[in-house]
């Protein structure tokens, strides 16, 4: 089976987010053809489903809520199908936000999205390396402490300490990968990350069309 | 750690690159995907565009060429020069702009620096902001310029650390510091006035104007303060590598991204 041409198998996710041409860039320079839908049932008939994001937390919330996404991405994840996560795509899926006052979000994970402390630069703007904390298949390739692209005012603070699978520094130590099963979540943005970010789509597309990961 | 970034800007006239002397006498070198690529393999943390012209002709040509960098080099992308709508900035990141860089049309218009942050998120809003030293002030002090792409430019009688606060404060995710004195002069940048300006701000500081040695860059970020650095003619006329140039820095102990392999 060719997955390369033509099987509209990678969905992403189109609600406005802003870097949804950079992920789709991204994307096809590996070879492959993703859809771009903001339609729940595409989302539901996805091999693999990907949420970009970036901006604020309530407007990527009411977005997915005005499209009917929300529940569609629940039962996607809650079947442990591949999904990744990019930016807000990592933040929303934490109970809330304290963005704005209080944002309620996806609620997969027990935890919440909170502000870096006062006196450091905001946004945390820039490459900033990535503490691999578990072995994971999305890191295949990737060294130890590589560079990538962030840009956020907010960093996600999941209560199950598990699901961290990288962290970076600034200042504080800040989970900057989740991983649980066929979830992958990135708060930096691998689409802008150069070759070792393209390497991470690559691998997750190919966890993705292939075996995939056992439920925990 | 977070790392200090190195940014080739790169000043695009007709689709063409080319880089001003104190804005002046303009000198073709090369095509911009060309050079982004390149520079994207030397191990560029950024890349800024900067449309000198802007007419909307100019628009088009630009767009064109954001959306073919855009679809090969996976690294943030700024472009600038000429975006007076919030039409105008829709019209870059919908190309594969990361951010874009609003200067003249946000001094005449602060509010505009309003409307994209909350269409767009401040993340994308640069502001560029060209500071001249007012002569014998005392304490010193900066005057910001607006059209400064066209003739040199004229001031808008704002201060300069002034401006910068209430940028933030309508929204800006970044700013860059440009020094009109020390533009196209390989002399060094103002430091003086990044540091002013980074202390007074909490979003990130990019120097730019000025650069000529590693050690100009590395002045920046350690008695500037500077977030990060933009350089042109050192990086195009190929005196100093950006490998070299962050193989110095990282030498004198700055935190840099090195590429692997």
């Amino acid at each position: 089976m060719n997955l390369k041409d033509g099987d509209k198998v990678i969905a992403i996710i189109d609600y406005g987010a802003g870097n949804l041409r950079s992920v789709v860039n991204a994307v096809k320079s590996l070879g492959y053809q993703p859809e771009i839908t903001s339609s729940p049932d595409d989302v539901l008939s996805a091999r693999a489903v990907i949420l970009p994001g970036v901006g604020a937390a309530a407007d990527t919330m009411s977005n997915l809520d005005k499209l009917a996404l929300v529940r569609p991405i629940r039962r996607f994840i809650a079947q442990n199908r591949p999904f990744l996560g990019i930016c807000l795509g990592l933040q929303i899926l934490l109970d809330g936000s304290e963005e704005g006052g209080w944002q309620e979000c996806l609620g997969i994970f027990p935890g919440r999205v909170r502000k870096f402390p006062p006196g450091l630069k905001i946004p945390h703007m820039g490459w900033n390396q990535v503490k691999q904390r578990i072995s994971h298949p999305v890191f295949e390739g990737v060294p130890d402490e590589a560079n990538f692209y962030f840009v956020h005012s907010y960093y996600a603070e999941p209560e199950d300490k598990s699901l961290v699978a990288g962290e970076t520094d600034y200042t504080i130590p800040f989970c900057s990968v989740i991983a649980r099963g066929n979830l992958v979540a990135t708060q930096f943005h691998p689409e802008k990350s150069g070759e070792l970010g393209l390497k991470i789509y690559d691998n997750f597309i190919r966890l993705a069309l292939g075996a995939g990961v056992n439920a925990d | 750690m977070l790392t200090k970034r190195i940014i080739p800007c790169l000043d695009v006239k007709g689709g063409r690159v080319v880089k001003g002397i104190k804005f002046r006498e303009h000198r073709d070198a090369g095509d911009p995907v060309e050079l982004a690529a390149f520079y994207n393999q030397q191990g560029a943390d950024e890349l800024v565009f900067y449309d000198i012209t802007a007419s909307s002709d100019d628009r088009g040509i630009m767009r064109e060429v954001v959306e073919r960098t855009a679809s090969q080099v996976f690294i943030p992308l700024t472009v600038g020069g000429g975006l007076r709508t919030v039409e105008d900035i829709r019209q870059m990141l919908e190309a594969g702009a990361d951010k874009v860089s609003i200067n003249t049309a946000a001094v005449l218009d602060p509010a505009f620096i309003a409307r994209g942050a909350e269409r767009f998120g401040s993340q994308c809003i640069v502001l560029g902001m060209d500071a001249k030293r007012v002569p014998g002030a005392d304490p010193p002090r900066w005057e910001v310029f607006t059209h400064t792409g066209a003739d040199g430019g004229h001031t808008a009688g704002i201060d300069a650390m002034e401006w910068a606060i209430q940028a933030v404060e309508l929204g800006v995710g970044e700013i860059v510091v440009n020094s009109i004195d020390a533009d196209g002069t390989k002399a060094g940048y103002d430091l003086e006035l990044l540091r002013i300006i980074s202390e007074a701000v909490t979003v990130p500081v990019v120097a730019s104007g000025g650069a000529g040695t590693p050690e100009d860059l590395y002045q920046a970020l350690v008695v500037g303060k500077a977030d990060a650095v933009l350089a042109a003619s050192i990086f195009h006329y190929g005196t100093y590598s950006i490998a070299e140039t962050k193989q110095y820095l990282a030498d004198k102990g700055i935190p840099v991204r090195k590429l692997i392999n």
